[in-house]
Formats: C-alpha cells, sequence, structure tokens
C-alpha cells in the first residue's frame, strides 16, 4: 500500500460473502480506481443486525465486539450495505451506551465507517465511472440506508455517469420492499404483500433492470420477481458501477 | 391513597426526583405567566393588504364564500343578498352583538339570540380572523351565544379587516392584553376554518356533516384601510 | 374493546384475504401521504415546528406534575371541576358519577381515544344510560359494534354499502325505499338523526387533543362539527383527556396544531378548533353549566423516564399508522387494540402488557417510515426494539425463534469455523441452483419461499476467493 493509498477495511457483510461474493469484488475495484488499497480481515462474519432486531442485546455486542477488534485501526471501514453500516455506524454506540471503554471504541469505529455509495461519492468524490450498460434502471432506496445514512443522491448521481443508463424513478422507491430481516420469516404473508406491491411499483417504470444497495433487500425482491415470472434483472448497484454485469447472472436467475 | 396523589407521585418517583424546588416552580411559572411565542411562519406576515388577500384565498380554498364590504353598514344587504342567491329564506338568527343591533334589518326577519336548533341561517360577529389559514376566531359570552356557530344550517361571519391578523398568536395577545384579569379566555374559543365536512365514508370529502353546510364571511374593510 | 393482539398473526392474515378492506387500504395509502407531503410543501417553517414541537412536549413531560397541578388550578380557578383517575377503573367510576347527579339518561359524546380506552359506553350502558357516538365514523361502527380501526379515521375499514346496511337496519323508522345510493345521501341521513340527539343529550362528553395548563383550557379538533355540538348543548360536559396531553401555554398549542392536522390529514387546520375554558358564565347565552375533566393516568406515569417515554410525546395524529407499510397492509383490527400501527405497537404494551401485545412490536420491518414522519419526533423503531429486548429477556418468545436466533449466534461468533464450513455449504448450493439460478423450496425455509423463489448463492465464498487471489488481509 503505498503512502497516498487510503487504508481500508472490507466489512463484507454476510450475505454478500455467501450468495454473492461479486458485489464485494465490485466494490473492491470501484474503491480501488479511487485510490485505496483494500484489506479484508478474516475474523468477520456478522455485523449483529439480526440479533439487535431481535432484543438479543448480549449477542450483538458480542458480535460488535469482535466487528470493533478486527476493524479499528483501519483508516476507513466500508460495507456494501446500507443496513449493516447503519448497524455499525448507528447502533453500536447505541449498544454499548453503559460501558464507557466499548463506548468509545464503537463510537471511533462508526465515525470512519461507511456504506460503500457513501464512501465513493462523498468521501472519494468519485464523480463518473468507467462502466456503460444499455439499460434502463429503476432504483430502490433500501430503508436503512435512506433514513439512518441519508443515502438518496449518491447511487443516483453514481448510475447517472454510466453510459448508456437510462435511470426511471419509480413512485415509491423509497417503500420498504417488505424483507425487514427476520419479518420476512416471522410474518411471511405480510412481508410477500409488502413485497408485490413493492414489485408492481417497480415494474410500473417499465425499466428491465432493479438496483438497490442492499442484497437483503435484492434477494427478497428477485425471489418475487422470479416466482412471478418477470423477467427484470436485478442486481446489486456496485456491480453496474464496476461494470461486470456480463460476468455474473441477475439475482434469482441463472447464467442463461 | 387518592388517585391524584398516587398519580402525581408515580410521575415523580418515574422522573426519579421529588416535588420540583421552589426556584423551578417559579422558573416553569414564568414561563407560562409571560408566554413567548414559538416560531411562526412568515406567510401571515406581510402588509395588511397581503394578510387580507391571503386570507380570503385561504378561506376559499376550505370552502367558505367570501364578500368584501366597504362597510359596517353594508352588512344587513350583503346577508340579504347572499340568503336570495342562495334560496335561504328570509330569516336570520342574529348574535346580540352591539355592532349588529346597530344595524338596519328592515329587509330581513330577524331574531337575536341563541340557537336552539331550528334556525336555518345564522350570523355572528368574529372577534378575529387568522390571514395564515383563512380561519375566523368567535368568543363565547353575551355577544355571540356557541349555538349560532353549529346548529344553523348556514353560517354567516362578519369580520372587520382591523381584526384581521397574520398568526393566531396575535389573536392571544390581544384577548391577553383587552382583559382585565388572568381569565382572559371565554367559555369557548371557536377556531372556523370553513364550512363543517367529513370524510368517514369510503374517505370521500363531503361538506354539512353536522356543523354548518355553508360559511359565507362577510369581509368589511373600512375606507382608508391601506396596508 | 377487549384487547386481540394475542390473535395478530391470524387476524393479519384474514385481513390480507378481505377484499373490501383491501380497497379501503388502498385508498388510504395514496391518499393521506400525499396530503401531507402537500401540506409540508407548503410550509418552508414545517421541519423547524416539528423540532419546537417535539422540544416542547420533552420540556412538558419533564416537568409533567408541575404543568398537570398548574392545569388543574386554572380549571378550578375558571368555574370547571378536576378529577383524576389513576386506571380505567377510576375513571369510569367518576363519569357514571357525574351523569347519575345529573340524573343523566342520555350522553353523547365527540370521538376520544381515552373514552375507547375506558371502554366507556359499554360501562355507562351497563348502568342503564345511552350513550351515543356523534362523529360519524365513530357512530358507523357502534352501530355495527366493532370497534374502530384507526384513531382519528375509525371508519376507514368499511365501504360505502356497510354503511348503508348498518342504517337501514338501525333508521327503522324512516322509508324503507329510501335511496341510499350517494355518501352524500348517508351524510343527510345521519345528520338529521343525530340532531335530534345532540339536542337531547343530558351530558356531552369529549375527548382532548390538548390541555393549556396557562388557562385551563381543553383543546378539541374536528372536521365535523359534532364535538361542539357535544360539549355545548347539554347541561354537562366531560372532558376525558390523559396525562401527557398537558401543554404549558397557548402558543405552545398553537405551534402543535400548526403540525397536527398537516401531519394526520394534509389539511391546514382542522375545521374546528376549540378551546373550552370552565362552564358557563354568568352573561354566557348558552354552554354547559358543569365542566369535568377527568384526567386518566392508566400507566402513562409509569412509562415516564423508561425506555418508552418518549412515546408521550404522541400527539395521535396517526401519520405513523397512515404511512406504515404493514398497517396499510392490514389495516387497524389486526392489531387487535384500539391503538393499531406503529405507535399502537407502542403504547399496546405499555398500556396493558407485552404478554398479551407481544406480536405488535415484532410485526414491523423497522423500515422506518413512522419516525420520518411523525410530527414530534418519536423515535419509534428505538422503542419497538426496547420491547422485543425485554421480550427476549422475560420472554415469551417462540421457540423456534430463539433457537434459531441462537443458532446463528453461534456460528458467527466462530469465524473460523463458520468461513470453512460455508465455504463448502455455498459450493453445494450453488451446484444445485445453478440451473435457475434460484430454489423454489429450501427446507425449513417455508416462510420465505411460499411466495418467493429463494436465491442461489455464486458458489464459493467472497472470503475463500479473497484467499485464493492472495488479496490483502490483517
Amino acid at each position: 500500500m503505498s503512502e497516498n493509498e487510503k487504508n481500508v477495511g472490507l466489512f463484507v457483510t454476510c450475505l454478500v460473502d455467501l450468495f454473492r461474493p461479486s458485489v464485494a469484488f465490485a466494490a473492491v475495484k470501484l474503491m480501488e480506481d479511487a485510490g485505496c488499497s483494500i484489506c479484508v480481515p478474516q475474523r468477520q462474519t456478522c455485523c449483529g443486525q439480526p440479533a439487535y432486531n431481535s432484543g438479543d442485546n448480549d449477542d450483538a455486542k458480542a458480535m460488535a465486539q469482535m466487528v470493533i477488534e478486527e476493524f479499528e485501526h483501519f483508516d476507513y471501514v466500508v460495507a456494501p450495505s446500507g443496513s449493516c453500516a447503519a448497524m455499525i455506524r448507528v447502533h453500536y454506540p447505541d449498544l454499548f451506551a453503559d460501558c464507557p471503554d466499548w463506548l468509545k471504541r464503537a463510537q471511533a469505529l462508526a465515525a470512519k465507517t461507511y456504506e460503500l455509495l457513501t464512501f465513493l461519492s462523498d468521501v472519494l468524490h468519485v464523480e463518473k465511472v468507467e462502466a456503460a450498460l444499455d439499460r434502463t434502471a429503476t432504483y430502490h432506496d433500501s430503508c436503512s440506508g435512506l433514513r439512518e445514512l441519508g443515502i438518496k443522491q449518491q447511487p443516483r448521481k453514481l448510475l447517472d455517469s454510466v453510459d448508456g443508463l437510462e435511470l426511471i424513478e419509480a413512485e415509491q422507491a423509497e417503500r420498504c420492499c417488505g424483507f425487514g430481516g427476520t419479518f420476512c420469516l416471522k410474518f411471511s404473508e405480510i412481508s410477500s404483500r409488502i413485497t408485490d406491491d413493492k414489485c408492481d411499483d417497480l415494474l410500473k417504470t417499465g425499466a428491465n433492470t432493479v438496483l438497490g444497495g442492499d442484497l437483503g433487500c435484492l434477494m427478497n425482491i428477485a425471489g418475487r420477481m422470479t416466482r412471478r415470472g418477470e423477467t427484470v434483472e436485478v442486481r446489486h448497484i456496485a456491480e453496474v458501477l464496476a461494470g461486470i454485469c456480463d460476468d455474473v447472472a441477475p439475482i434469482s436467475q441463472g447464467k442463461g | 391513597m387518592s388517585s391524584r396523589d398516587y398519580i402525581l407521585g408515580r410521575i415523580r418517583w418515574s422522573l426519579g426526583r421529588g416535588a420540583l424546588e421552589r426556584d423551578d416552580d417559579l422558573h416553569l411559572a414564568q414561563r407560562v405567566s409571560n408566554p413567548k411565542p414559538n416560531l411562526i411562519p412568515k406567510r401571515g406576515g406581510g402588509t395588511h393588504k397581503q394578510q387580507i388577500s391571503l386570507f380570503v384565498k385561504m378561506a376559499k380554498e376550505v370552502n367558505a364564500t367570501v364578500s368584501r364590504l366597504k362597510s359596517l353598514d353594508g352588512v344587513p344587504r350583503a346577508a340579504a343578498k347572499y340568503l336570495k342567491d342562495n334560496d335561504l329564506g328570509t330569516a336570520l338568527r342574529l348574535a346580540p352583538h352591539p355592532d349588529l343591533e346597530k344595524m338596519n334589518w328592515s329587509a330581513l326577519e330577524v331574531t337575536f339570540g341563541p340557537s336552539a336548533g331550528d334556525d336555518l341561517n345564522s350570523l355572528v360577529m368574529a372577534y378575529g380572523g387568522v390571514a395564515e389559514t383563512g380561519s375566523l376566531a368567535l368568543v363565547s359570552g353575551q355577544y355571540g351565544p356557541t349555538t349560532l356557530n353549529f346548529l344553523p344550517d348556514n353560517h354567516i361571519i362578519v369580520l372587520k379587516a382591523e381584526d384581521l391578523v397574520g398568526d393566531y398568536e396575535a389573536v392571544y395577545a390581544r384577548l391577553r392584553r383587552e382583559s382585565n384579569n388572568a381569565d382572559f379566555m371565554p367559555r369557548a374559543l371557536n377556531w372556523v376554518s370553513g364550512p363543517s365536512r367529513t370524510a368517514d365514508i369510503e374517505q370521500t370529502l363531503l361538506l354539512g356533516a353536522h356543523g354548518p353546510r355553508k360559511l359565507h364571511i362577510l369581509l368589511v374593510e373600512s375606507d382608508g384601510q391601506e396596508g | 374493546m377487549e384487547l386481540n393482539a394475542h390473535n395478530f398473526k391470524e387476524n393479519a392474515r384474514k385481513a390480507l384475504k378481505d377484499d373490501d378492506l383491501q380497497a379501503s387500504l388502498q385508498k388510504l395509502g395514496s391518499g393521506f401521504p400525499l396530503k401531507r407531503l402537500a401540506a409540508m410543501d407548503r410550509l418552508p417553517e414545517f421541519e423547524g415546528l416539528r423540532d419546537q414541537a417535539r422540544d416542547i412536549k420533552d420540556h412538558t413531560l419533564r416537568h409533567l406534575d408541575h404543568y398537570l397541578e398548574q392545569f388543574e388550578s386554572r380549571v378550578i380557578e375558571t368555574g370547571g371541576k378536576v378529577h383524576w383517575a389513576r386506571d380505567i377503573k377510576a375513571g369510569r367510576k367518576i363519569v357514571h358519577e357525574i351523569c347519575e347527579a345529573v340524573g343523566a339518561k342520555t350522553v353523547t359524546k365527540g370521538k376520544s381515544m381515552i373514552g375507547e380506552e375506558m371502554a366507556i359506553n359499554e360501562y355507562l350502558e351497563e348502568k342503564g344510560l345511552i350513550p351515543i357516538e356523534t362523529d360519524l365514523g365513530e357512530y358507523i361502527i357502534q352501530l355495527r359494534n366493532e370497534p374502530p380501526s384507526h384513531i382519528i379515521a375509525p371508519a376507514i375499514h368499511l365501504r360505502k354499502s356497510h354503511v348503508e346496511e348498518a342504517f337501514r337496519k338501525t333508521h327503522t323508522d324512516l322509508p324503507k325505499d329510501r335511496n341510499l345510493d350517494a355518501p352524500e345521501d348517508l351524510l343527510v341521513e345521519a345528520r338529521a338523526i343525530l340532531r335530534k340527539k345532540f339536542i337531547a343529550a343530558d351530558v356531552g362528553i369529549t375527548g382532548a387533543n390538548f390541555m393549556v395548563a396557562e388557562t385551563g383550557s381543553t383543546v378539541i379538533v374536528t372536521n365535523e362539527g359534532n364535538g361542539d355540538l357535544t360539549q355545548t348543548l347539554p347541561r354537562v360536559h366531560i372532558v376525558l383527556c390523559s396525562i401527557e396531553k398537558v401543554v404549558p401555554t397557548l402558543e405552545d398549542c398553537t405551534t402543535l396544531l400548526r403540525v397536527l392536522a398537516r401531519s394526520a390529514t394534509g389539511q391546514e387546520q382542522s375545521v374546528y378548533t376549540t378551546f373550552s375554558t370552565g362552564a358557563r358564565g354568568e352573561t354566557d347565552p348558552d354552554g354547559p353549566d358543569e365542566f369535568h375533566v377527568v384526567i386518566l393516568d392508566n400507566g402513562r406515569s409509569r412509562m415516564l423516564g423508561h425506555e418508552t417515554h418518549d412515546m408521550l410525546r404522541c400527539i395521535r395524529c396517526s401519520a405513523c399508522i397512515n404511512h406504515c407499510p404493514v398497517y396499510q397492509s392490514v389495516g387497524g383490527h389486526a392489531y387487535g387494540s384500539i391503538y393499531p400501527g406503529p405507535m399502537g405497537s407502542v403504547l399496546t404494551p405499555a398500556l396493558y402488557g407485552l404478554e398479551k401485545s407481544c406480536d405488535l412490536p415484532n410485526a414491523s420491518t423497522m423500515c422506518g417510515k413512522c419516525e420520518e414522519v411523525c410530527p414530534v419526533r418519536i423515535p419509534i423503531p428505538k422503542m419497538l426494539r426496547s420491547w422485543r429486548k425485554k421480550q427476549w429477556e422475560d420472554g415469551p418468545v417462540p421457540m423456534v425463534e430463539r433457537l434459531g436466533l441462537n443458532w446463528w449466534t453461534w456460528w458467527v461468533l466462530r469465524p473460523k469455523l463458520y468461513h470453512r464450513v460455508a465455504g463448502w455449504k455455498m459450493r453445494v448450493l450453488a451446484l444445485l441452483g445453478r440451473k435457475n439460478g434460484h430454489f423454489k423450496s429450501f427446507g425449513i425455509n417455508k416462510g420465505w419461499t411460499k411466495d418467493r423463489d429463494f436465491p442461489a448463492p455464486e458458489g464459493k465464498t467472497f472470503q475463500q476467493l479473497w484467499s485464493e487471489k492472495g488479496g490483502r488481509r490483517l
């Protein structure tokens, strides 16, 4: 790593690690192109969100401590997911509100943790990506990213710089997709209804591609779309920005 | 233990303290005895002429109708015209307000006093009006029976332009100023913004629920009242 | 209303299949939220007002005892009476005693959530009185003998045909062949019927959106005018309110009023906003002879200073309810509580106990839209989470959920083992799913695969691939 390069720790996120490594590779490429040196600690699994949202603070703390220990030495920590980044940035300090030592460390980590698109746009000031994609796309604003981290303009600005890509706004881009972590398992019928509404809204745009920044939401939407027999392609925005769409099938679809 | 003691005790226990210290009590009493306005939207500001314009616009938006008169003398004629234009007969129940009692009501069949429920039309004097939302302030009392504001089907309110202000805070300030004591609130202060309505049936907006079906405002701008 | 929150899942299931309800909910989802946005657009100071509204409430709650005592003194000074009620039982008794003291037979009611909480109608009926709801929505559901499904639009779940049916069944004096096709026809009929009741009532009961400490005034906000007729015509006016509704001054009340109607229905102001202070004076030509304020606690004092403290800022606008994707899917009755949606999911466990209502704080995707639209910036998701924490610690949590999460925790706290197993597991899944890129069924994951395909993993995990690439490690 050269002196000018930013030392970035990649928080892969469990879903990206297990289900769609391409997203992480795309994230790495985008950040390297912008002058970062990426390190991927091995001792990482989960940010603790499922435990935290289920009220299991003890286990969430244990997971958070692992993340803090592993990542606190980097200049920046970046996650290709709004909800995981929000967990670290917004909720880790809450988790340790009663433990002054860990609170300090949590706050320090929170201050340098970013969701990928925010990092590219607001920290690295990336204005343009090299990618080209001759498709129409619509963007789903994942709830955590939108409401906890204020991610709205960043993905749109970056997509605007992709040659050939036409972005069409969905009427209800900000409405929840129905995933909600364990919600989709605990209240599956309600979740399906909300997911259906989201799919209807996205399809109404006529776009042939659905993009977003959170793999949980995207797997949910893609899974419902393919079950409905829709052909729209669902991808993580990083794949488009890094120009790797030809290398990996859309979510929930075969290589075809 | 009385409910009162229980509740107040419980509140204090939950807040982690006993009763407030005398200094705190006095400080809080100050906040109430010297009430200060919070953020007031700019919208109701501007010249008086602008306020009048805004009032008329906002009142019409909530389905009130507005006639602009040059002087109070014109009220009976305007009221008669309104009733005639809307086929509402010639009977009118009036608030026993000195301004109204002075007027020439020969063109209509008027009576004064509260309503018992048989009146089709009523006419009252507004205490004030607020440009911000096109709302009227009606105060209860010997000059303003509350029943006139809610029982009759058709409600006419006379508002003098000099009583029209930008925001609600100005009306409260005036109520405090004009009263001799701490009990400056009337038994009922009715803020009225348009005729009654409901959307309780399939979210369809319908005018004329339980209160008046129609609200007509006679805005009296005396000559020379420029911003 | 009998709490039915423990049946949430079953209620929700039924609600999803109810076409009439779904049609009504569709209208709700595209109605109030858009109107609120339009109102916000027109008022550049809206965000600043929200901040002030929150601050006023916070200040008041920190000094709630002081302001309640202030309010009480002023009510008494202006000729009214204050009654404190620690719980529902006490509240009901007070109301009944006031009615009995004047030999009341019929009681008209403006809309009051505290009245619903007290189930005051039921109680008064037991005691031989006739309570009549006058808010059109409340009247309709009273006829149908069902609870409200929304805190400001109680009959929002009904179609016109339901209303017609209820009217024909109840208003039997009217000609059977009368036309009730249009909503207008129904309204005209309700107006005529209720007008008689307004005038005949002995006691009028209203709620209060706010209580003003400075003046001892109670405030109601209506569009129909029914609240005003309820409180002006009878000899006795009883206000039902709760401890957290007090605000210091008229100016403070005005700030809250500025955000209330806009957040609720998108109106600049409700048609009628009425400040009532004391009973009829010597020079008053009309108005009630007696003015009673019943202040209910019912568990709210316990919320102060604890995890759900911020919920006491709520001004009952319903913005959170109108914007919630879960409420928009299942409606209010599914929650089995008079307080549905996001605010209800925080308040119901606080008032009725977590054990009887533990599904409610879980029935949320935590999307945060509620917090986004709340005029007093209540952090609803944070409080839902605090209920979930209590539930995790004290129970009840379904065994399969506890086991499932513990299983996940076990793995993720052992990264070396996790990555080794995940490595081959994902490869196997990828192979199995490579044709379509997804699975139509996935073992125990029935909740997901009933309506969705489960996307297949790409193959090796990222950690594996990064190692193979020789990517930089710590």
